[in-house]
């Protein structure tokens, strides 16, 4: 890797002119935790990548902040997961996605990985890819050729480790649609140690409430199928109810998991996966309809 | 002249510029390492998971590992070696030493980086919030807590000094700060991979990826004509001794470079010597090795009627078998008996800083290579004495032609007593001349080095109507792996301490170390015991429970005491606390019971338990010699001069010997220079392992100076009881001088202890060890049950140590111990290509370890020094077993399988309700 050109530009213009080489297009780095730890990897059993040319977006103008643009907020692709963890005034929609900010590895990955590198990466047990789905998020792609483009999150993400960003195409950022001021979003992520771990399983939700009822709800669990899933049933079975924590709970049933598929693996079982997500969820739901609780987090 | 040429570039690193040669794809942690030569930032793993890398980057914490040189351009860099410019860095490293918070101190500057981010924008934080900050830094020898209380104390040492050293006589007991700490929290201490020259060249071992198998090495001429810069390669014919090394006198059987068959994955089969880029360049398909796959045997596989032999030495796949036979169990006659199957799998030393380190071969002076070249090894090690007998081996050369030079070491755990890199890096240099380095990757360091042994036991116990225990059977297979290394060790201790630290009439007990196609397994703190306790401890819970007798009453009542023989006959006399531990322990047990009950009655899916194990551990080799020498020189020109082959990895023997030194010799700590683990300058003190080093090394460095003091006294015609003070040249000897430049000759003062033991007999009947540990530990913690996960609450453990020379360092042994008590217990797995990383593999962070209370009970060993005894095992063997008490007691599931992931335990609450 060392050898190949690498690029830092600080234009747009300048770095979707680049990707254009559709011969051998540049890899594009952000934050690097996760393109650093795949040549670790492959370096160690002697099946070094070959050298590419790089695309650095760090130094990208414009792409750093997280705007309120009326019908949404716009998170850029430079965008850490500590931007987002310490964006204190974002609404409470937002609450899941800041604690997952808060889970993603430690402080020294929070401090340089991007949302939208989580996203790309596409990796099953993303952390950020549940909170987003249940934000109904969508993401913008930009190249010279054809200009940009809007994907909502579940089509972007295509399956594991494979997303719809064409060769040519740099992720610009990630939309998030203003949701009532009643919706609040929770994140439960599982794992087997406190810090820096690989999810078990994870559930994201957001969910409204109006006049002591369930208004609306967006549900998703990751690290339960190569892609994360929204769970539309689970969503089906609690709109419309009161906003009873217990009663939510119980209004959530194994069957509406459906699009989930875990598999076993070190970590866990698929019968533990599909069990433990049910839980999760029922606490989450349960969680975000508690009065007292605005925020839930675990 | 001079502009710059276009690969420079610039970075500001501790407040000045520098410029490097680099890729700007190059990591910051090797730019900073290999071009600005500040080795003080740390390589645990290249892959973000392990944070000894951590460095501010515009004052935010991140991984150099993961920061291209690119970005790090044009921003501001702080390293370890700039934080005590800074007050509060400066505050933060005194506040390390006073609290020992750095052990081997391999994960101290990224440590010191990470809680230097929070201080500078927090005066005061709360526990939260450290462990925020220094979640993504792994520490596997402290347990954290130490960490943790000196960052919330930091900003106190902004105006506070270090405690003073502890004066003549004052030392044994003091809560000295370590001898070597300052070194570790500025960074400047040289671990395996710091101090090779800048000429060396690269080594890179080329490994099997398969778990068994055959293959042929073709023509190596196209690969080195297609590398200009590979330099050489190796392979078994290259080696000119004995192509083997292993623990054993008579049982070298891992190949340097193995030959025509891969025995695990891992198994070296050759390597590369060259410039560092062509290295890693070299892709594993250009290499002329044709493989052909063979089945893989696991135990059960190994052991079955007819199996191929892993190694043709032993034909039916048993290593050794270690049994101790006293009396003759009858269950029949026992009122309770409680039986059962455990199982544990490999777990992996994870010391932070991976095998490492550097070798030249050494000509003579006046030139010329000849039969009288040397080979000088500088490694991690935690056995210099061994490495050189290895070394020597498989050069062909008396053992005198080889020279050890131990760096500091990174965490050993037992992953370093076995020859590691050592043969490979100085075959490499002897053949080619020149100095060889290598640093295994992490992934390469966990493939290829040895694990604990996974066992499968069954056991048995017994016990009257009043609780008494009656007998004990036990029966254990150890998966030794592809090549022996410590196997038979494990083997022979495992029998001995298998029925536990308890009266027990009739015991007999098994282990065998079973060959298979897996890592080699070895030596890891507690060689077996803590597995064997396991089972050990769920059937005294279990007996405690038919009994209707209280968990730690039972245990009380069957305590060893003074006086009480053991299984394999031996009368232990002195140093018996384990009844005092219990004791100590008891108020602590009914309280936290309480709050269990307390909060069990609130309901919910939280289900709250308390658990308690115990534990002993024989200090020191089984049943076989293990000498230590220590020596303390007297200059004329009053420089006075420990030299000390014992290495410390960590855990404090540097410090601990040369406190127990000074107060032998009745000088201050502070009047003593250093000169550690060299085998040139240096006697074998053992290999640092069994615990042994505070009891074995430190009677020897207590006789070293009472030698030397009995010197000086016998000059100066002085009383025993005389004041000794030395200033320069003149040493008082109460209101005396004695001219040290006035003597003919320096004075000198040696010690030597071999702890007395009594070889086993094959009813494993002897007297194994010269003293043993004693502990009692609990857990107090919660299970989700409708999760599994398992939220640990508190550990209070109570440590028979004889005497805690260090207290600070005790402690710091117990914290550590127990945190690879609750890895064992509840995340660590290896499994062979699928979690040979530290992300797949988990070890636990900052916020896995609960609150933990010492209680140290000093029942005097006559044998030790000041009556001490060891501590490096004994903290590990009981957490685990502690653990599963503690979940079976809140939820009545009894986990059989280690580590106790969410999924098992779930599914034992399950079976536990049903
Ligand atoms: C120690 C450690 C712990 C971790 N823990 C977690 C965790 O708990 N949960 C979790 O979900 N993840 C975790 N990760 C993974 C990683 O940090 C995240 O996925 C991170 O968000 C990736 O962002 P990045 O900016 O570093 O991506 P990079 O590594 O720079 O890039 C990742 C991928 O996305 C592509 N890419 C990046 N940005 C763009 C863009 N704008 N347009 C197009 N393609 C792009 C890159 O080409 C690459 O393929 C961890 C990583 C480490 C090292
Ligand atoms: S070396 Fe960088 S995190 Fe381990
Ligand atoms: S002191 Fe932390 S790893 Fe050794």
């Amino acid at each position: 890797m060392a050898a190949a050109p690498y690029h830092r530009p600080e234009t747009l213009e300048a770095a979707l002119a680049l990707l254009q080489d559709g011969a051998a297009p540049p890899i594009i780095l952000a934050g690097g935790t996760d393109l650093y730890p795949a040549q670790a990897a492959a370096e160690a059993w002697m099946c070094p990548a070959p050298a590419r040319r790089v695309l650095d977006i760090s130094a990208l103008s414009g792409l750093d902040g997280i705007e309120d643009r009326g019908e949404h907020h716009r998170i850029g692709a430079r965008v850490t997961w500590a931007a987002l963890r310490d964006a204190t005034h974002l609404p409470a929609a937002f609450d899941g996605l800041r604690a997952a900010a808060r889970q993603v590895g430690g402080a020294q990955v929070q401090n340089r990985a991007t949302v939208l590198g989580n996203l790309c990466n596409a990796s099953p047990a993303a952390d950020g890819v549940p909170p987003l789905l249940a934000l109904g998020a969508e993401v913008e792609l930009a190249s010279a050729a054809r200009g940009t483009r809007r994907l909502p999150l579940a089509a972007f993400i295509l399956g594991n480790r494979r997303t719809a960003l064409a060769p040519d195409e740099l992720a610009l950022a990630v939309l998030v649609p203003r949701h009532g001021p009643g919706a609040r979003g929770g994140f439960l992520k599982l794992g087997a140690r406190s810090h820096l771990v690989i999810s078990i399983a994870m559930v994201a939700g957001v969910i409204e409430v109006a006049a002591g009822r369930v208004a609306a709800a967006r549900l998703a669990a990751g690290a339960c199928s190569a892609v994360a899933q929204r769970l539309l049933a689970a969503e089906a079975a609690i709109v419309g109810r009161a906003a009873d924590p217990p009663a939510l709970a119980a209004a959530i049933l194994p069957r509406h998991l459906g699009p989930l598929s875990p598999i076993d693996d070190v970590r866990a079982t698929a019968a533990y996966r599909r069990e433990a997500a049910l839980v999760l969820l029922r606490r989450l739901v349960a969680g975000l309809a508690a009065p007292d609780r605005a925020r839930v987090a675990a | 002249m001079n502009a710059l040429p276009p690969a420079l570039m610039a970075l500001r690193v501790n407040g000045a510029t520098m410029r490097v040669a680099a890729g700007p794809m190059t990591r910051l942690s090797t730019v900073l390492r290999d071009h600005c030569g500040l080795t003080g930032t740390k390589v645990g793993c290249e892959a973000g998971d392990c944070g000894a890398c951590t460095v501010l980057v515009d004052g935010a914490q991140a991984c150099a590992c993961l920061v291209p040189l690119g970005q790090a351009a044009g921003a501001a860099v702080l390293t370890v070696e700039g934080l005590a410019a800074d007050p509060l860095g400066a505050a933060l490293q005194r506040a390390f030493l006073a609290h020992g918070a750095a052990q081997c101190g391999i994960c101290t500057p990224g440590m010191l980086m990470a809680a230097m981010e929070l201080l500078s924008r927090t005066v005061a934080p709360d526990e939260a919030a450290a462990q925020a900050a220094l979640g993504g830094v792994l520490c596997r020898c402290t347990g954290y807590r130490k960490i943790i209380e000196a960052v919330l104390d930091a900003h106190r040492f902004l105006d506070a000094a270090l405690p003073d050293a502890p004066n003549a006589g004052a030392a044994v007991g003091a809560r000295m700060v370590r001898a070597d700490g300052a070194a570790k929290v500025a960074g400047t201490a040289r671990y395996g991979d710091d101090a090779a020259p800048l000429d060396a060249l690269h080594l890179r071992v080329v490994r099997s990826p398969h778990a068994h198998a055959r293959f042929t090495l073709g023509d190596f001429a196209p690969l080195l004509a297609a590398h200009p810069g590979l330099a050489r390669v190796l392979t078994a014919a290259d080696v000119p001794g004995r192509n083997g090394f292993g623990i054993y006198p008579d049982i070298k059987d891992q190949p340097v470079f193995a030959e025509g068959v891969a025995r695990y994955r891992g198994d070296a089969v050759c390597a590369l010597v060259g410039d560092a880029a062509t290295l890693a360049a070299i892709r594993a398909g250009e290499l002329p090795i044709a493989w052909e796959v063979l089945p893989a045997l696991d135990v059960a596989a190994a052991l079955a009627d007819g199996a191929p032999a892993v190694q043709a030495r032993w034909a039916d796949n048993v290593l050794t078998t270690g049994r101790v036979v006293r009396g003759t169990p009858d269950f029949t006659a026992a009122a309770h008996v409680a039986e059962g199957q455990w199982r544990t799998g490999f777990v992996e030393h994870a010391y932070i800083e991976p095998e490492a380190g550097w070798a030249r071969r050494v000509r003579p002076e006046g030139g010329g290579i000849g039969g009288s070249d040397r080979i000088e090894v500088h490694c991690s090690t935690q056995a210099p004495a061994m490495d050189r007998e290895e070394v020597a081996g498989v050069l062909g050369l008396p053992v005198e032609a080889v020279r050890i030079v131990p760096t500091a070491c990174g965490g050993g755990f037992g992953g370093k007593l076995d020859a590691g890199i050592q043969p490979v890096l100085a075959v490499a240099a002897w053949v080619t001349g020149r100095p060889v380095r290598a640093a295994l990757p992490r992934i390469e360091s966990m493939a290829s080095s040895t694990k604990r042994h996974p066992a499968s036991i069954t056991a048995r116990a017994g016990c009257d109507a009043s609780g008494r225990l009656t007998g004990f059977e036990f029966d254990g297979t150890f998966d030794t792996g592809a090549y022996a290394s410590w196997g038979p060790t494990v083997a022979g201790r495992v029998p001995v301490h298998a029925m536990g630290p308890y009266r027990v009439p009739a015991v007999r007990t098994r282990a065998r170390a079973v060959f298979s196609h897996n890592p080699p397994s070895g030596a890891f703190r507690g060689f077996g015991v803590p597995q064997a306790a396991i089972a050990q401890e769920a059937l005294c819970d279990r007996l405690a429970d038919a009994v209707g007798m209280d968990r730690l009453e039972f245990r009380l009542l069957n305590a060893l005491r003074p006086g009480d023989t053991t299984a394999t006959g031996q009368v232990l006399e002195h140093s018996v606390g384990l009844v005092e531990c219990l004791e100590a322990l008891r108020p602590r047990w009914h309280a936290l019971r309480a709050e269990a009950a307390a909060a069990n009655a609130r309901g919910g899916a939280l289900r709250h338990g308390v658990g308690i194990a115990c534990m002993w551990y024989g200090i020191g080799n089984t049943g076989m010699s293990n000498p230590s020498t220590m020596r303390i020189t007297l200059d004329r020109d009053g420089r006075l001069t420990f030299l000390n082959g014992a290495v410390d990895i960590g855990q404090g023997s540097t410090t601990v010997l040369l406190q127990i030194a000074a107060d032998a010799l009745g000088l201050p700590v502070r009047d003593f220079a250093l000169v550690l683990g060299d085998t040139d300058l240096t006697e074998d003190a053992g290999k640092t392992s069994a615990s042994r080093q505070t009891f074995v090394s430190g009677r020897a460095a207590q006789a070293a100076g009472a030698a030397l003091r009995a010197a000086i006294l016998r000059r100066a015609n002085a009383g025993e009881t005389a004041r000794l003070r030395l200033d320069g040249a003149r040493l008082h000897v109460d209101d005396a001088v004695l001219d040290l430049a006035a003597l003919e000759a320096p004075l000198e003062g040696v010690g030597r202890f071999d702890p007395p033991t009594v070889p086993l007999d094959a009813e494993g009947q002897g007297i194994p060890y010269a003293t043993y540990g004693f502990a009692a530990q609990l857990a107090a913690l919660a299970v989700d049950t409708e999760l599994g996960t398992v939220a640990l609450r508190r550990i209070v453990a109570a440590h028979d140590v004889g005497r805690a020379i260090n207290p600070t360092l005790v402690e710091g042994q117990i914290h550590g111990g127990i945190a690879q008590g609750i890895g064992l217990a509840l995340m660590e797995e290896y499994l062979p290509g699928r979690t040979e990383n530290l992300h797949d593999y988990l070890i636990p962070t900052v916020g896995d370890v609960p609150p933990i209370e010492c209680i140290l009970v000093e029942a005097s060993e006559p044998l030790g020094p000041y009556g001490a005894k060891g501590i490096g095992e004994p903290a590990l063997v009981p957490t685990a077993p502690a653990i599963l008490s503690a979940i079976r007691d809140a939820t009545g599931a009894e986990v059989r399988q280690v580590p106790a992931l969410p999924h098992r335990v779930l599914e034992a609450v399950r079976a536990a309700r049903q």
